[in-house]
Order: structure tokens, then sequence, then C-alpha cells
């Protein structure tokens, strides 16, 4: 591991317009000195895997309102299974129903953040699971 | 480069890379960003195969359409099967070192397509619209087979115009109503383009600006040849194209004019006497992180911090200082 900063893209999958919370967090991450890579709204689960390949994160933070998060969260998960990226830590955040939470773990998900979390609580998190790397 | 890995580890890197793994390319990426000794190794072996394209720097004031530009160049390209990667620089935080790296979002329409390569790249301190590992991650996307490489830039002011120096053409981007003929008269930015797109063409005042900096332009060549006849350096005069990203218009005349920039150009003097600067500044660069390291290292690092120490308290001049570290740097090697 270098002394790089964390690098962590931010996106939105998924049809719902809400990315108040994604650009609150998106900021307050770059406050915290991680590198934030923004992609926004309405990202299929193609395009964050991408995005996180050719820029190569340590982290992606989804953020998802509409209650698709089942279907898209673990095909994203496994997208980056596919690309040989599974050591990146996925974490979600948005309205995620209590009940879900188990189901997303098990498909590949780290942490799922659910509204009144703090933006020190979701970069602690991210700093202490990220994968160690080679620089 | 000082860091220490697995030595082989960059010239596998870099023969994964070559032959065609996305994830070793944005692996190496992230190498040369930290200037890892693997990165050193790569560059080492890619070095060779680099040099066959088009390097384009996109260059002008935040929210000026850069991003949006780059996006329809590349989908231009694209239709034409050409290879395109980006190189999207955004500014680092001085405070924290956060950067927000958001010039993605207006190129989406590519994934899944192996023909197009988008990586962000915070400035990271660097100063002057790159970042300071900018020209190695260009000659890294040059050696994987990339036919043109954009290279845009932070937002810049009116003197950020480092671009020009690591990009075979350079693009600055303006919206209208920037300002009069004046701002088009000041020294800077406006000198290192090669062109000049006043972009947000459907915008009103676009063909009015377009003219007025035209009119504000040095002088066409009286024999066709740039330079002055005595040696001296003269400004280049920029083509001034209107176009809209958003829209789509003006798009194919700015690739097909970057393109006879690329081909015309090629030998004149003053673009390989900017080829030569461009390797000058990448040695310098290189002399400078060598040299740094030298004097940082374990061994000499209290030598070297007692000398500075010495020169804060005024009881060593700057300049003797820096002739002892020179002496030190070289010990040290």
């Amino acid at each position: 591991m270098t002394d790089r900063p964390l690098k962590v893209l931010i996106a939105k999958p998924g049809l719902d317009g809400h990315d108040r919370g994604a650009k609150v967090l998106a900021r307050g991450l770059r406050d915290e000195g991680f590198e934030v890579v923004y992609t926004g709204l309405r990202q299929t689960p193609e395009m964050v895997v991408t995005a996180a390949l050719q820029e190569d994160v340590d982290v992606v933070g989804l953020s998802i309102l509409s209650g698709a998060h089942m279907t898209l969260l673990p095909r994203i998960c496994r997208l980056l299974r596919e690309e040989g990226m599974a050591e990146v830590l996925v974490t979600a955040g948005g309205i995620i129903p209590e009940e879900d939470i188990a189901a997303l773990k098990e498909a590949g998900v780290a942490e799922v953040f659910g509204p009144g979390t703090s933006i020190g609580e979701v970069a602690a998190f991210m700093r202490e699971h990220a994968p160690q790397r080679p620089g | 480069m000082t860091k220490t890995a697995a030595p082989g580890s960059g010239a596998r890197l870099a023969e994964e890379a070559r032959g065609g793994s996305r994830l070793a390319l944005s692996r190496l990426l992230t190498a040369i960003e930290s200037r890892t000794a693997a990165a050193e190794e790569a560059l080492r072996a890619l070095y060779p195969s680099a040099g066959s394209a088009h390097l384009v720097g996109v260059t002008g004031p935040p929210g000026g359409g850069k991003s949006t530009l780059v996006a329809a160049l590349t989908a231009e390209a694209r239709a034409a099967a050409r290879a395109v990667g980006v190189l999207a620089i955004d500014p680092s935080s001085p405070v924290t070192g956060g950067a927000i790296l958001g010039d993605r979002i207006r190129m989406q329409q590519y994934a899944g397509d192996d023909g197009v390569f988008i990586r962000s790249m915070a400035s990271r301190g660097h100063l002057g619209g790159l970042a300071g590992t900018t020209a190695e991650a260009a000659a890294a996307l040059d050696a994987c087979g990339f036919d043109i490489v954009f290279i845009e830039t932070v937002g810049t002011g009116q003197s950020e115009v480092e671009v020009a120096s690591i990009a075979d053409t350079t693009v600055v981007v303006q919206a209208p109503e920037t300002g009069d003929e004046i701002q088009a008269l000041k020294a800077g930015l406006l000198e290192v383009a090669d062109i000049v797109v006043v972009n947000k063409a459907d915008r009103p005042g676009a063909d009015r600006a377009a003219a007025q900096l035209e009119a504000m332009l040095p002088p066409l060549p009286r024999n066709g040849v740039e330079g002055a006849p005595d040696g001296r350096p003269r400004p280049k005069r920029p083509q001034v194209l209107l176009a809209s990203g958003l829209e789509n218009v003006g798009i194919t005349e700015l690739l097909a004019a970057l393109d006879v920039q690329r081909r015309l150009r090629a030998d004149l003097p003053h673009v390989q006497a900017a080829r030569l600067a461009r390797a000058r500044a990448q040695v310098a660069g290189i002399l400078a992180d060598r040299t740094r390291a030298a004097l940082w290292s374990d061994r000499r690092r209290a030598e070297t911090d007692a000398l500075l120490e010495a020169v804060a308290s005024h009881i060593l001049d700057p300049y003797a200082a820096a002739d002892q570290l020179m002496g030190l740097a070289r010990d040290g090697s």
C-alpha cells in the first residue's frame, strides 16, 4: 500500500433521480482526502463496472432509492468479480429495507448505510476495509 | 520512483496492458500516478512502442464545455473505428488532498466498448493544469495502441499552458461571452492554441465572439512559414472553429482539423522544437525526482534537513545550500 489517496467511485445505479445524497457524500469524502470519481444518475451496472475498472478504484459506493437494489447491486458485484475486481470494496446507501441487508451482504455488498449515517462513519469504514494493494 | 515492488511486476503489467488487458492498463496507470518502481519498469518497456498516437490537449476555462466536446469528438472518432484514450484531469484540494473527478459524467455512453478508455486524474498538487504524471500516462495509452489520446486539463485561467508542452496539438475551448477583444489580445493560453473552439455555438453571440477572436489573432505569416526570419520565436496563428459539443455541431469539422494539424505540421521546425522541449521537460522532471529521492533517502535525510534548517534560520544562504545538496545527491547515488 502506498500513501496515495483512497480512490472511490460514487454512482447512482437505476432510475430514481434523487442525487442529493450521492453529491453530499462525494463532497464529504473529498473533504476526507479521498479522490472521488462521481458519475451521477441513471447508471447501468455495466457503466458502473466500466468506470470502476478504468479508474482502478478501491471502493465503489452505490446510492439507490428506487427499490431496485436487489436486482442491480448483486449484478454489479457479480460483474466486478467477472472483470477481475473481486477485491474492490462495495458499499451501498439510500433507502434499503433492513430485511434485504443480509441478502445484499451475501451477494458481495460489504456494508449498507441507512439515512442518518454520518460521512465520518462512511469514511472510517472505507479506510478500514478498502483492499490493501501493492503500490 | 522510489517505492519498491517485486522485480518484473512492471514488465508484466506492461506486457498485459499492451496485449489488450484493460485491467492491467488501469493498474499500470495507478502505478504511474503513484510513481512506483513498477511504473518505471513498465514505462521503460513501453517507451519504444509509444510515439504514434495523436496527443490532443483540450484546455480552457471551467464550464466551457471541454468534457462534452471531448465526448462528442470521441463519438466521432469511434464512428471511424479509431481507438480513443481520454485523460481527464481535475484539481486536488490544496487543503485535504481530496478531489472530485467529475469529467466522466459527460462521457458515459462507452461502457463495454474496448475502443474507448477514459481515466480521471487528480492534479495532486501539480500546477499548470495537469497532474505531474499525465505525460507518462499518455505515453502508456499511446503504447497500448490508442490512435488518439485526449488530454483534458483542469479548468484553466490565462497562464496554465503546460498541456501544450506534452500534447502534439492543443485545442483551447472558449464559450461565447467570455470577454471582449482585449481578452483576445492578452498573452498566455490563446498563444499556445493550434485550434481555438468557440463552443456552445448554439448560444447567441457565438459568431460575434469567433469574429472578434479572429480579428485579434496574430497576422498570417507572409511566406506561410511560422517563426520570424531572424529565428526569434513568433506566436502561431490558431485556427478558429465554432462548435457545440452538446448539439453535436461542428464536431466532424473539428476532428478533420485535428487530423490536418497532425499531418501537415509533423515536419514543421517549431513542432520538432516542441518535441525536443517535451523530451527536455520529461528528463528534467525525472532528474528532479531522482535528486529528491537521493537527498531524502534514509541515509541522507538528516544531512539534507540540517542544511534546510540552516537556510530557514539564515545561517546559510539558499544558493550555498543548493550547491552542497547537489554534492550530496551525487555521492548518494
